[in-house]
């Protein structure tokens, strides 16, 4: 394929600076049952290519879903003319330094392949699943979904790149909703489909697993008695699945370039970080090491290079508190004139690579859980994200969890409903007062983080042990 | 641009479903729904281009149904028989070795019914080689970031029934911010089917006037109740939840909706509050994913009280209701909130003393059970003081519930509706939009 690209572009009749094919084909099944009847079977495969052309300092795109040699020169047609009538109107003239030359292959690590697994045994899977939630008459739904995603990109270029990355995803969630009169309760496996990495079926089909959705579908039960989340300020433990939605919202978005360099602020808003606080700005307390991984094997939003030939390489964001780098591709950093990292990204072939997220990860302390919990006297422990809302700047934050246990003198004893916290960014990572060392730390993801115009949902992976925080308000529910 | 052969996306349609159609065995169904469009997307910042492209895109999904068994296959659509017909055939054989592995499913919707329709509406768009110089000249001297989407779409549907359906549209929006030095902001939404120049010119000196409000120090409000008047655009976000477990007849079944409470007479929602699917001015496709028809008006809340849920066919068999012709998500696709009488010159004045919210952002259930709404002000917030605006706030979190905001709170909605435009481009354009008016609400909660 890669050969066959190179001719193509070769064979484009375009006066261009620099112009470059990135195509992608994706196939995903997904299969979900809900109480035991399957709900959803099938597979969507998708393939195009994207045309980028740089004219005049200015990058044009155009992308088809037909990889004729027609369509193909149409599309590098569209994007010159697109990158002419713009460049005049350019926010940055750009060089081919932004899509450097680059080869390589990049393919994710598994052992069950997709078809490891019949549809019929996945079914088989999901509805046991249902059946193994349903620990009571009171549970009204369960649920339980299984994706699996088979990405191939290739990216070729007027300069030489020849990129070859090959991805296999799996995607998977269960839960089970409880209820008893106007009392409404849902639990899961980590939050609504957290359990999101690069591998086959061995991830999923784990000796753990029937455990785990047993006590998914008891907890759901529990939470209908439990007391409401106190409303107080308080010490407050989350877990990994919670600190995955913290880190991504409070973190990984602020850092992102192209919000501080403005691009973002019709749509999903701007950062209160500013360009001058790269090296200097105290972001957290010094327990706060926050990296950008993408070599992590099996984390989902591993890659050897992003969408406009970067490699990929491990960087510190933050380190003990203070911030370094932020999260910006080659564009972003030739625009703002400080280093971020390789993560141009985009949603599929119909889509411009934008400044993303990958993985991003909290590094691990030095604390087991139980060294977390026994020096606390009062506090609230939560898991699995089950609400989240943030401000525009990244600033005003409150999110809620599913689940939720009181902490008092160093145990944990009752078990809360409805908990949620509010706090601003800064001073919330300030309070980060003891960090979880490699037994607590645990690595998730999600399909669906939302950005860009146009619009791109693109994955990401997040990483973290179980963390403390100081001085907290904490709430329960209710109107 | 031809980036997909839009004009022969029909044809080819046609062609691939009859074949496709005339293939099935005795015991088969199946179901095809088409998905196109060839959009042009230019992002600004600062009053220039930081990305500019065009893009053409189809997927065709075949659904096939046996022995109440059933799975789907989305293919890549050109409008090129060469290149799709090959890929519906194999998708076809791929079908039909794995629907008998699959398990019965009892409320599985099959095609029935003979409803067919055809909608073209042709639009006068901006050429894809004309929108920079045409947009940008306008904003020049201002902080203005956003984007341009413009195109054609096209929505199509064929089954083993003999339901058919065609839906295309030439459609442009304009969704930008203006912003002070300082960093305050004001939205605007332009969009439709016919390019006017004129109107656009007025659209942004309406937007220039708002933004001159903006420039001086916002006021910090400590975290409260106010009295709070929500225009239209704050509204619509509001409502958009109403979509996310609230009005979906699966949801209340199963405890997932916010709306539980009202139908089970716990709590009640203001007389003023009405909530309509309106399709009657045709901005979106009235067919759903199985070709059913929904019908022109459906009434959803009536002064407060449930009229009608969304009700799905499959919901129907499930739960042994009638279907009314909602999607399968059960969501909103052509909502319309009915108009008070609260008049725009009176709204300063009956708010007296509170906020002025022009937009919202980023909201959530906090606790959906409840009906507990989480979210930011955004853009033009002002603070109000005896019917005067004195300046914009700093942005507030609020988390209040629908109960209150929509029921004993609500103190009137504004005589006039705004069509707020549906701008979201996730994997592909959207269409349609929401009309709406103001709310004027008393104690609405601000936490953060």
């Amino acid at each position: 394929m890669i050969a066959e690209l190179s001719k193509a572009l070769n064979s484009l009749e375009i006066a261009a600076d620099w112009s470059g094919l990135r195509v992608v084909k994706e196939a995903s099944t997904y299969r979900s049952v809900r109480d035991g009847l399957p709900q959803r079977n099938g597979k969507s495969t998708t393939q195009g290519v994207m045309v980028e052309v740089m004219v005049n300092g200015q990058i044009g795109y155009g992308a088809t879903n037909s990889l004729q040699p027609a369509n193909l020169q149409a599309a590098a047609e569209v994007a010159y003319q697109q990158a002419l009538a713009a460049s005049r109107w350019a926010i940055y003239p750009l060089t081919p330094a932004v899509r450097p030359k680059v080869t390589g292959q990049y393919s994710s690590p598994f052992v069950k392949p997709v078809d490891a697994l019949s549809p019929q045994e996945i079914n088989d899977l999901l509805m046991r699943i249902c059946q193994t939630l349903k620990v009571s008459d009171r549970i009204v739904q369960t649920t339980a979904t299984a994706i699996t995603n088979e990405i191939e990109s290739w990216f070729v270029s007027s300069n030489g790149s020849e990129v070859y990355q090959k991805f296999l995803m799996l995607e998977t969630g269960y839960s089970a909703t409880a209820q008893d009169g106007a009392i409404v309760q849902q639990r899961s496996n980590n939050g609504h489909l957290a359990n999101c990495y690069q591998g086959g079926w061995e991830l999923f089909v784990s000796p753990d697993l029937w455990s785990q959705v047993q006590q998914i579908g008891e907890q759901a039960v529990e939470l209908l008695t439990a007391e409401e989340c106190p409303t107080t300020v308080t010490d407050l433990v989350l877990a990994p699945d919670q600190m995955m939605l913290q880190i991504h919202e409070s973190v990984g978005h602020p850092l992102e370039l192209d919000r501080i360099l403005g691009d973002e602020r019709n749509y999903a808003g701007g950062s209160f970080v500013k360009p001058t606080d790269f090296g200097q700005l105290s972001y957290g307390s010094e327990l706060m090491n926050i990296t950008f991984n993408p070599t992590v094997p099996g984390e989902f939003a591993s890659y050897s290079f992003d969408d406009i030939g970067a490699p990929a390489t491990r960087e510190y964001l933050i380190k003990a508190g203070t911030l370094l780098r932020g999260l910006g591709s080659l564009e972003s950093q030739a625009r703002i004139g400080k280093p971020g990292v390789a993560c141009a990204r985009a949603s599929s072939w119909n889509r411009p690579p934008i400044d993303r997220m990958a993985n991003l990860n909290l590094e691990p302390g030095t604390d087991s859980f139980e060294d977390l919990i026994r020096d606390i006297e009062q506090g609230v422990y939560m898991e699995a994200n089950r609400s989240w809302s943030i401000d525009d700047q990244r600033y005003k934050f409150q999110f809620g969890c599913e689940y939720a246990k009181q902490i008092e003198n160093g145990k944990l004893t009752k078990t809360l409903r409805n908990p949620n916290y509010r706090a601003t960014t800064p001073e919330f990572w300030h309070r980060l007062v003891r960090v979880g060392n490699e037994s607590t730390w645990q690595m998730y993801g999600t399909p669906y983080c939302g950005k860009g115009e146009p619009n791109q949902a693109i994955r990401v992976g997040h990483g973290s042990p179980t963390c403390v925080f100081a001085g907290v308000e904490v709430f329960g529910g209710g109107a | 641009m031809k980036l997909i052969a839009i004009d022969g996306l029909e044809q080819t349609f046609d062609r691939i479903a009859a074949a496709l159609l005339s293939d099935l065995q005795a015991d088969e169904q199946l179901r095809l729904t088409l998905m196109g469009e060839q959009s042009q997307f230019i992002r600004f910042n600062t009053a220039k281009v930081r990305q500019a492209g065009c893009i053409g895109d189809g997927t065709l999904s075949l659904s096939l149904m046996q022995g109440q068994r059933n799975s789907y296959r989305s293919i890549p659509f050109t409008g090129d028989w060469e290149t799709d017909w090959p890929l519906a055939q194999t998708a076809l054989t791929e079908l039909r070795q794995e629907v008998p592995q699959l398990p019965v499913d009892p409320y599985l919707v099959l095609p029935q019914g003979n409803a067919t329709s055809r909608e073209i509406h042709q639009g006068q768009i901006l050429a894809p080689d004309t929108v920079v110089e045409t947009l940008l000249p306008q904003v020049q001297g201002l902080d203005f970031t956003g984007i341009y989407a413009g195109g054609s779409l096209v929505r199509a549907y064929a089954d083993s029934a003999g339901q058919k359906h065609w839906f295309a549209t030439d459609t442009f929006s304009l969704d930008y911010s203006l912003f002070t030095a300082d960093g305050q902001a004001v939205k605007g939404t332009f969009a439709g089917n016919q390019w006017d120049e004129a109107a656009y010119i007025a659209k942004l000196e309406g937007s220039k006037h708002q933004l001159e409000r903006m420039a001086q120090p916002p006021k910090s409000i400590p975290r409260g109740q106010y009295r709070t008047y929500l225009a239209p655009a704050a509204t619509a976000d509001l409502v958009s939840m109403f979509s996310w477990g609230a009005v979906s007849e699966a949801a209340l079944q199963r405890g997932g909706s916010a709306l539980g409470l009202l139908q089970r007479g716990e709590k009640q929602l203001s007389p003023a509050f009405t909530l309509t699917e309106n399709f009657q001015r045709g901005l979106v496709p009235r067919f759903n994913e199985w070709g059913e028809i929904a019908p022109l008006e459906l009434p959803l809340i009536v002064e407060g009280r449930f009229k009608n849920t969304l009700i799905s066919s499959r919901t129907a068999k499930e739960y042994g209701k009638t279907a009314n012709g909602a999607a399968g998500g059960e969501y909103l696709r052509s909502p319309e909130v009915t108009p008070g009488t609260l008049a725009a010159e009176q709204i300063l004045t009956t708010l007296d003393t509170g906020l002025y919210l022009s937009n919202l952002h980023y909201l959530n259930w906090s606790d959906r059970p409840t009906g507990r709404i989480t979210g930011m002000t955004r853009y033009a917030c002002f603070w109000v003081e005896r019917g005067e605006l004195v300046a914009p706030i700093e942005n507030l979190r609020f988390d209040e519930s629908l109960y209150r905001f929509l029921g004993d709170n609500l103190i009137n909605l504004t005589e006039f509706q705004e069509f707020i435009p549906e701008v979201d481009t996730y994997e592909n354009r959207s269409l349609g939009g929401i009309w709406v008016p103001g709310l004027l609400v008393e104690q609405f909660t601000y936490t953060l």
